[in-house]
């Protein structure tokens, strides 16, 4: 599904443009994408580079600038929903590629391929200056610009309810807890348990973690001599999942685990 | 020190909590210091046959030359040393291979699969991938990725069209633009790196790295430093944990005491006798 740009003005839609070329340019003259014939608008004011599912917009040093979400910007990485602002005109970007495909389809790795046979390994792309790969595609002749090789990883998922983007895990944190220090030097001192991972002793002599899981916390014996005890038992090598309350013993230090609020 | 003594290798792999089957391949030959991980992709099963025959050809080729031949020797023809001309032909060799069974039977058309290996010898580590499959290295508290992904979003990276934090939210993630197995030549990326005493290697698939951000594999990987076997399983339950969408493979290798090949004649001749 392509994304598109809706032009509005006072709240009044004036025409829908969909993002069907790499680049769409938004200005005041008539051979531009997106005309906005208003003097406030520069003659070429801004483009939209589109790549696969990514909009990028970008100010073409305009006279009067533009705003997005209210901020002003020279260049922006849209995201949908993203409200541009020209002058008294507003262009709302609407992309709902990650809502609608279904998660198998969302998820395929595929092989983006250079027209052309690769090049000598002295033309790697590594050492290619910035933005190569890309300009590469733009400036291919002729049909697509580069052959989208789906190698499809279709599993029998198709069901299953869309997720959350990549590294955006839509995991619900477990409620916030603590460890309190009860003996020893550092007696009273609280630790919170905001990380998915705290370390409890020192790497290379004896270590046990606590771990954050969305199901709740758990001990966990790393290495050392002596194994940690919770209510005055010790524990073995599995993770231990912590109640509220427990008692841990690590190395003659005492401490309290409880949850927050 | 002798390679298998100085080398600590585990490694797990892992469906994942979304996809039915893996398609992840993994290997590790403690005797000649070789690890390698792939990610197939293809349908039906194609993805793991391509990611299975990467693993087997480049174990196989690497080991086989090492068992006469000493990583550090001179390659006659190029003048480099053999451990990387070996690493860089056993990942031709392996795409070749895909690539036949590719050409030649229906089902398998238009599978591929990433690659990252690693040849430890001499103090160092040669490291080759293809793809978006990656290799990290964890030095004091300092982790770090040592290779580049071959994708759309890093070239955008490197181009400025996008920052490193705008690229967690792009639509444009699994998209490689190298693999193994897809076109008849495939030119594999091959780097050397000085291996330290204490340095943890993390060879993974893009299932970790999508799902666990960096930061939480540094403080994972640090924590459990001295119980490597547990590190690995905290990385893949971390992933999981985070939806795991898709499959997770990890391969950890520490390096517990240095590991130099001999120099000069004794040593030679001491080697020669011992053949």
């Amino acid at each position: 599904m392509t994304a598109k740009l809706i032009l509005s003005m006072d709240g009044v839609v004036l025409k829908e443009y969909p993002l069907s070329k790499e680049r769409m340019t938004i200005g005041r003259k008539a051979h531009n994408d997106i005309v906005i014939d208003n003097l406030a608008v520069s003659g070429e004011h801004a483009a939209i580079i589109t790549i696969l599912h990514d909009s990028f917009l970008e100010d073409l040093d305009s006279t009067n600038g533009l705003e997005v979400n209210g901020v002003p910007t020279k260049k922006h990485f849209l995201q949908n929903n993203d409200l541009i602002e020209i002058g008294k005109y507003k262009l709302k970007y609407v992309n709902e590629q990650g809502g609608q495909v279904n998660p198998a389809d969302f998820e395929k790795t595929m092989v983006l391929r250079a027209p052309a046979k690769p090049a000598a390994p002295g033309a790697e792309k590594g050492d290619a200056t910035a933005g190569a790969g890309v300009i590469k595609i733009q400036a291919a002749p002729g049909a697509k610009p580069a052959a989208l090789e789906e190698t499809g990883k279709f599993d029998a998922q198709q069901l299953n309810p869309p997720v959350a983007p990549a590294a955006q895990p839509a995991v619900p944190a477990p409620q916030a807890a603590v460890v309190q220090i009860l003996t020893g030097p550092n007696a009273g001192k609280e630790l919170e348990l905001v990380k998915n991972l705290t370390t409890l002793g020192k790497p290379g002599v004896q270590v046990a973690v606590l771990t954050r899981r969305p199901h709740g916390y758990f001990i966990t014996h790393v290495e050392g001599a002596s194994h940690p005890l919770v209510n005055g038992t010790s524990l073995g090598d599995q993770p231990h999942r912590l109640n509220d309350h427990d008692v841990i013993e690590l190395a003659g230090v005492k401490m309290e685990f409880y949850f927050k609020g | 020190m002798k390679i298998a003594d100085a080398l600590e290798i585990v490694s797990q792999t892992n469906p994942g909590m979304v996809r039915s089957h893996n398609e992840d391949s993994i290997a590790q030959e403690l005797a000649c210091g070789l690890v390698v991980l792939a990610d197939g992709m293809g349908g039906y099963n194609a993805g793991e046959v391509a990611s299975g025959i990467a693993v087997s050809v480049l174990a196989t080729e690497v080991c086989q030359r090492l068992q006469d031949a000493s990583p550090t020797d001179r390659d006659a023809a190029s003048g480099e040393e053999l451990g990387v001309v070996l690493l860089r032909d056993s990942i031709q060799r392996a795409n070749a291979s895909i690539f036949h069974a590719a050409q030649s039977q229906a089902q398998y058309a238009g599978m591929g699969t990433t690659i990252v290996a690693g040849l430890f010898y001499d103090n160092r580590v040669v490291v080759g991938h293809v793809g978006d499959s990656r290799m990290y290295r964890l030095r004091g508290e300092t982790l770090e990725t040592i290779t580049r992904d071959h994708s759309l979003l890093q070239e955008q990276i490197d181009g400025g069209m996008i920052s490193v934090e705008d690229a967690r939210v792009s639509k444009n993630k699994n998209l490689v633009t190298r693999a193994v197995g897809i076109d008849a030549e495939v030119v594999p990326e091959i780097h050397v790196h000085d291996a330290l005493v204490g340095d943890i290697y993390l060879l993974c698939s893009d299932g970790l790295n999508d799902m666990v951000e960096d930061e939480d594999i540094q403080s994972a990987l640090y924590a459990m430093q001295g119980n490597l076997p547990l590190a690995a399983e905290q990385l893949i339950q971390m992933a999981n944990d985070n939806g795991g969408r898709d499959n997770v493979s990890v391969i950890l290798v520490k390096v517990n005491g240095e590991f130099a090949v001999p120099h000069g004649w004794l040593a030679k001749l001491s080697h020669w006798f011992k053949k």
